[in-house]
């Protein structure tokens, strides 16, 4: 299958890009021949393979336990003091592009 | 934090401690030994080190950053520590420098992006921290492809990087400011990250040595994410001895990291020494198919028939599924920047275009702060992800991951180690495949296999080609097996000087 323009510009706005006219044009020679090698994929029968999203629930964890077990070392403990504290409100801010002290400030969301 | 261009001219005078001696090829056990000895202090080498920076990098364009306050502050500390008699720590007043990618606090960090170009970081990512804290003085920060995405550095929204062997060709990619400034001897060692090979290629660009490590090995906390079930942090130096030390000092587990492994970490330098005769060589003749340069296959020929003089048994291994790798590769490490990437929206840091609406925000400040490259890969993996495509594409990629991850676990049922090359030919001219992306990801065909299985890999230069360029030997092992990796590394290096 062929992507056309149509899915193109479709596709930049679920990414939430702004392309030109020019950006599109080059996006969709660029994808078609990208696709093309991507295809290749479905010369192998994969019916039976489970697919692998991770590698870090595979390996280096202890193997007799299961499910959610496996990663529990990377739990912590459940407790009410003692956590480490969070980044100030300050430091948090300081690479805000607008703020009013307090929080961060976008343009308006909802036209009324 | 001092942008590059205002210090220039800070000319550093009366040291009057000739550490030049140490400039060139210094390894971190040459640097430690000579401030114990008190031949050199650290601040006179972290200052021979910007005053080499500043004479060669204008050609070279390694760096994007230098952050001089805080590693003169550090070596200082060094060298107060040395006065008094304290041991030093492993990495004492070591020069090393951090591809701009590993966030660290109050000095700039841009991902090699216009949309971060004015962020600077309220905190250090874990490895920084880490080597800072063995006595590591940070010297700046390393140009890269913009958000670790590209396979020549060309990708940079800054500037290029000229391979230090030959300036008209690429460093690789996409940590070439981190293979470069170590070639160029701006730094001793250097940090990098390697999603599809960006430690392991550039390093067999510029002739010398990268690792990969296991997923899982090393903290990715403050690592900018582009894919995170690929990427991984790793050093570059001149000597395999020198990525041990540094892996040492950087692996293990971190809280902040609930990826990093809950594994031991051997004492990797130790390692070394243990003899390697009557370990299983695979050799793999997927690795040696169509696209291979004559002259690097016959370098990595040779070190394999180098490995079996030493001693070490050579098995023939099978790997089918690789030829599926580089397809598989684009689709997983695409989905997972478009999600990634999302949070570069112009509302908490970064760049912001100004726009009278916020979806309208969104878009142009994305549009205006990321490059073409970053453009393409969001777009290819929001297609893959999309409504109707995701099985086709995404699930269907998941499932050849498995199957190349199996291929692997196979040969490693016979082998103990595997030997292939690095990339298929030495470095290519500067704005040879700029225009042609599928040409550029084919750059990563012998490294994004194992990004995709979690497992070591490792780039030791391996000879040249007529023209001088490096050719490197790639090494693979099991998974948290860096120890055998990296002593079979330092048999073949020390063989061959």
């Amino acid at each position: 299958m062929r992507v056309t323009d149509k899915n193109v510009a479709y596709v930049a706005d679920l990414a939430n890009l702004e392309l030109s006219s020019e950006e599109l044009e080059r996006m969709l020679r660029d994808l078609n021949s990208i696709l093309g090698n991507i295809n290749r994929l479905n010369e192998l029968n994969t019916d039976d393979v489970a697919p692998m999203a991770q590698v870090s629930d595979r390996y280096g964890v202890d193997d007799a336990r299961q499910g959610s077990e496996r990663s529990a070392y990377a739990l912590r403990a459940d407790v009410k003091e003692g956590l480490r504290p969070s980044l100030p409100h300050q430091a948090a801010l300081k690479n805000a592009p607008d703020t009013d002290g307090t929080f961060f400030e976008v343009p308006k969301v909802i036209e009324r | 934090m001092i942008a590059k261009n205002e210090i220039a001219d800070t000319a550093k005078s009366g040291l009057g401690i000739g550490a030049t001696a140490l400039g060139i090829g210094a390894t971190i056990d040459a640097v430690r030994e000579a401030i114990i000895e008190e031949k050199v202090s650290a601040t006179a080498l972290a200052g021979d080190f910007y005053d080499r920076i500043r004479r060669e990098d204008p050609e070279i364009g390694a760096f994007l950053t230098l952050c001089e306050e805080r590693a003169l502050a550090q070596a200082a500390q060094i060298d107060q520590m040395a006065a008094e008699g304290i041991p030093l720590p492993p990495l004492a007043g070591v020069p090393v420098a951090i591809k701009d990618v590993m966030v660290t606090a109050g000095v700039r960090t841009t991902a090699g992006s216009k949309i971060l170009d004015n962020f600077v970081p309220p905190y250090d990512c874990t490895a920084v921290a880490r080597l800072e804290a063995a006595g590591a003085v940070i010297l700046g920060k390393l140009n890269c492809d913009e958000f670790a995405m590209g396979s020549s550095t060309e990708n940079s929204a800054y500037h290029p990087v000229h391979n230090p062997r030959d300036k008209s060709r690429v460093p690789g990619g996409s940590s070439g400011g981190s293979a470069a400034a170590v070639a160029a001897s701006m730094a001793v060692a250097t940090l990098g990250s390697d999603t599809g090979g960006s430690i392991r290629q550039p390093a067999s660009f510029c002739g010398v040595v990268g690792l990969k490590p296991t997923y899982g090995r090393v903290s990715r906390y403050g690592l900018i994410a582009f894919a995170s079930s690929l990427d991984h942090i790793g050093p570059f130096a001149n000597t395999v001895k020198d990525v041990a030390l540094m892996l040492r000092t950087i692996a293990g587990r971190d809280p902040m990291d609930s990826t990093s492994a809950d594994v031991p970490v051997p004492d990797y330098v130790a390692e070394l020494e243990k003899p390697i005769q009557g370990l299983r060589v695979g050799v793999a003749k997927e690795y040696f198919g169509e696209g291979l340069d004559p002259e690097v296959r016959a370098a990595v020929e040779a070190a394999i028939q180098k490995l079996a003089e030493l001693g070490c048994e050579i098995v023939p291994v099978s790997l089918p599924h690789t030829e599926y790798a580089i397809p598989t590769y684009y689709i997983v490490a695409t989905a997972e920047a478009s999600s990634n990437l999302a949070r570069f929206d112009g509302v908490r840091y970064g760049f912001r275009a100004n726009a009278s609406n916020l979806s309208q925000m969104y878009r142009e400040t994305r549009d205006g702060g990321f490059g073409m490259e970053v453009k393409r890969r969001i777009m290819l993996g929001t297609y893959a992800l999309s409504a109707g495509y995701y099985d086709a594409y995404y699930l269907k990629a998941q499932k050849v991951r498995a199957l190349l991850t199996r291929d692997f676990d196979e040969a490693f049922k016979k082998v103990d180690v595997i030997a292939a090359p690095t990339a298929p030919t030495p470095a290519f001219k500067l704005g040879e495949k700029v225009d042609d992306p599928l040409a550029m990801y084919l750059a990563d065909i012998y490294t994004v296999t194992a990004n995709l299985a979690g497992i070591p890999g490792i780039s030791i230069p391996c000879g040249e080609n007529h023209e001088g360029l490096p050719i490197g030997l790639q090494l693979f092992a099991k998974h948290f097996d860096e120890a055998t990796l990296l002593r079979v590394a330092h048999s073949f290096e020390h063989a061959r000087t």
